[in-house]
């Protein structure tokens, strides 16, 4: 078994020291606390004020726990700060794609569209910010589900719906296709939502690599994704790059 | 062939831009930096025009660099500038004398007051077709030359030179001091009071009026034509559009028929409105401007409605009372309450600006009860911005004689779909988003590359432009009118509460 990771020990401590009494301190005190030195503390501080675990007091200079960690398993990241974030690599990807782009994000066992790019052909289209899509049954939703294992789970123990003739109903077809998404850090969608509709999706993360949402383009089955197997790989390389793009204003180093 | 690009330079108030295009009008690099805003005395803002300078002298290589592209790859450069802003500086050496006086810089209202008491201060709006007031360029060039003893006579000999942002980059671009270009465009030129709108050129009278001597003018040119070569920077360059921002917006928005509109939501928001081939004159406290003017063409004119504070009412919820983090969550607090409670707030912070123009207004909350909620009061934030596009758009109609059928939209509030729904339920019209977020870079970009061809004509620019969001209105006749009703009231308690202070004489 690997051995414990020293720095992840320290930011504990540094949590328990922030928690408790009076609650603000300065990088002295905690070095001074903990016995560390000031440059590891500081460090180790300035992920903490990154990840939003705590916060510094503009005017004393002071730590606290920061906002975010209350609010821990609740919402990471507010839906429209996350659509003010895409709004311009969204656009992006419909003007390449030529394809509607949606960014969704879990709600009450469906997934939420935060955000509609209108495809761009200039036809009459509506904005569905706010409606709920199964997660099942769209790419959206399979991106979700695949980096959430609680959340697969709870969709598999109930009932799942079919919308159309190739709606995945089984867990194990589900599972299957979850497997396949991780796999190849992508999903696609073809015709299991709407006939004649499909659509490819990939995941958008924050801070350390954590799922925040899902990207996607949708359009014509014929055109986009005529079968899971069979992805415009042009179309699933510009949801990539517009993932990873916003990946990347969101923090998420690596992606 | 090598392919060929369109560079764009957004010279904004906070920071310069430079922006790549292709001919599908997509954005192909970016690069930005920011300069520093300098407030010296309440009521002062300062920008160092050198600073500006060395800023673009940076970014636009860096653009070129980090797309593998050529500088003869560049088939033509447009400039989009912040509007109003003065500067002045030594023609030989090429050296600012003092700060660029801002925009937003309020220094010159008692100035401005006594202007306006003289007998011919009516000749201001008729010939300029705009008001007397701190906002525009004449007052701060007078106040400039006031300042510094032999600097009119300096001026009067040439020594001297005025221009605006766009008219400092050109010059600087195509050599500074080494033969360097002086030009402004229309738009900016009909910024400074000193333009007649009708004949496009500096009004003797204007002149004469705010005491400016003419040597130190720029030559007004159209907004799309050669200005000059890039000697600097990007050297080979043509240099062939500028425009003010907000013109560029409407250029970028490709509203180039009588009776389209575009809105541009910042920190403040400007409505502008095409009017076609004759200026049209505001009876209902509005700006006449010139829109565009593609090379011998007949100008463009528009209406322009300012708002002075949209964008900054949510910085100040999210600054002053720390009720979000970020500005975006605004939208989200809002959404936990259904309305607003039968609270508003009009945010008159230095007055109001269109269609009132009353500086003696300050901001109100009204409707406050036990019952109102931080989420009320994000929504009054919102609704804010809402109801002051409708009296903008209330004035242009009544001006114009046209009834705006669709408001397109930009700017950084656009990704508020509460607000976008809450503007298209007020006014009440469809709203619609366009594709590419930045229209104003895109505005000097397609007027740049119109003068050399590069983009055929308006029709293949229209083209380009794709919806990318739409919002129809939804509320109730009753309740729109109701609640604007109730919007009109608690404007009216802003007026009059800044009493003039005494100035000394």
């Amino acid at each position: 078994m690997p051995g414990s990771v020293q720095s992840i020990e320290r930011a504990a401590a540094i949590l328990r020291l922030l928690a408790r009494g009076s609650g603000r301190l300065g990088v002295g005190e905690i070095s001074t606390s903990l016995g560390l030195a000031k440059g590891t503390t500081h460090g180790i501080l300035r992920t903490l004020q990154d990840v939003g675990f705590v916060e510094q007091d503009k005017a004393s200079g002071k730590y606290q726990l920061g906002a975010t960690l209350l609010h821990l398993g609740t919402s990471y990241l507010d839906v429209n700060e996350l659509r003010s974030r895409a709004i311009n690599w969204a656009d992006a990807l419909a003007a390449r794609s030529g394809e509607a782009v949606r960014i969704a994000t879990p709600l009450d066992g469906k997934a939420l569209v935060v955000h509609h790019v209108f495809r761009p052909d200039d036809s009459l289209q509506t904005l569905d910010v706010g409606t709920l899509l199964p997660l099942h049954a769209t790419a959206l939703g399979k991106v979700l589900l695949a980096y959430d294992t609680g959340l697969a789970a709870d969709t598999m123990k109930s009932p799942m719906e079919a919308c159309t003739r190739r709606t995945l109903t089984t867990a194990a077809a589900l599972r299957s296709a979850l497997a396949k998404v991780r796999e190849q850090g992508w999903a696609a969608e073809a015709e299991e939502h709407a006939t004649g509709q499909s659509a490819i999706a990939a995941p958008i993360r924050g801070y350390g690599g954590y799922v925040v949402g899902a990207i996607s383009i949708a359009g014509a089955a014929d055109r986009l994704c005529p079968s899971v197997a069979k992805a415009d790989q042009t179309q699933v390389a510009y949801v990539l790059n517009a993932a990873r793009a916003i990946s990347r204003d969101l923090g998420a180093g690596r992606w | 062939m090598a392919a060929h690009y369109v560079m764009s330079v957004d010279q904004g108030t906070t920071s310069t831009r430079c922006i790549l295009f292709d001919q599908a009008g997509r954005l192909v690099s970016v690069t930005q930096r920011e300069h520093r805003q300098r407030y010296p005395r309440p009521g002062w803002v300062e920008h160092d025009a050198m600073e500006i300078w060395r800023n673009l002298e940076h970014i636009a290589p860096e653009a070129l660099a980090r797309a593998g592209v050529e500088p003869r790859q560049v088939a033509a450069l447009g400039i989009a500038s912040q509007r109003e802003t003065t500067i002045l500086w030594d023609r030989a050496t090429g050296v600012p004398i003092g700060r660029a006086v801002v925009w937003q810089d309020t220094r010159t209202d008692s100035l401005v007051e006594q202007f306006a008491a003289r007998d011919d201060a009516g000749i201001v709006p008729e010939r300029s077709g705009l008001p007397l007031a701190t906002y525009f360029s004449a007052p701060r060039l007078r106040w400039l030359l006031d300042r510094t003893p032999g600097l009119y006579e300096r001026a009067e000999r040439g020594e001297v030179l005025f221009g605006t942002m766009e008219c400092w980059l050109i010059w600087n671009l195509t050599g500074g001091p080494d033969g360097g270009v002086h030009v402004t465009d229309v738009t900016n030129a009909g910024r400074t009071l000193l333009m007649n709108i009708s004949t496009l050129k500096w009004d003797p009278e204007l002149l004469e009026f705010f005491g400016i001597p003419a040597a130190m003018l720029p030559e007004i040119r159209s907004n799309a034509e050669l200005y000059g070569t890039a000697a600097r920077a990007v050297p080979g360059v043509r240099i062939t559009a500028a425009l003010g921002d907000q013109q560029a917006a409407l250029f970028g928005q490709t509203c180039f028929g009588r009776g389209e509109a575009k809105c541009t939501y910042g920190t403040g928001s400007f409505l502008l409105l095409n009017t076609g081939g004759v200026p049209v004159r505001s009876s209902h406290g509005l700006l006449t401007t010139v829109g565009y003017r593609i090379g011998d063409e007949p100008a463009v004119y528009a209406l322009e409605g300012p708002i002075a504070v949209t964008g900054s009412l949510v910085q100040w919820f999210r600054d002053s009372l720390g009720l979000i983090s970020t500005a975006p969550e605004i939208e989200t607090l809002a959404r936990t309450v259904e309305d607003n409670g039968g609270c508003y707030i009009v945010p008159a912070f230095s007055g109001l600006f269109a269609p009132h123009w009353r500086s003696d207004a300050r901001g109100v909350i009204v409707g406050l009860t036990s019952y109102i909620t931080k989420g009320h009061l994000a929504r009054a934030v919102l609704e804010a911005t809402g109801w002051q596009t409708r009296e903008v758009v209330d004035a242009m109609n009544a001006d114009s004689g046209l009834q705006l059928s669709t408001l397109k939209v930009d700017g950084g509030m656009t990704s508020d779909n509460l607000l976008m729904q809450f503007i298209a339920d007020v006014l009440p019209a469809p709203v619609v988003r366009p594709m590419v977020a930045e229209t104003v870079s895109l505005g000097a970009a397609y007027a740049a590359g119109l003068a050399v061809g590069y983009w055929p004509d308006l029709e293949g620019l229209r083209r380009n432009w794709h919806r990318a969001a739409e919002w129809l209105p939804t509320m109730p006749a009753e309740r729109r009118e109701g609640e604007y009703e109730n919007w009109r009231r608690a404007v009216e308690r802003t007026f009059g509460w800044q009493r003039p202070a005494a100035h000394p004489s």
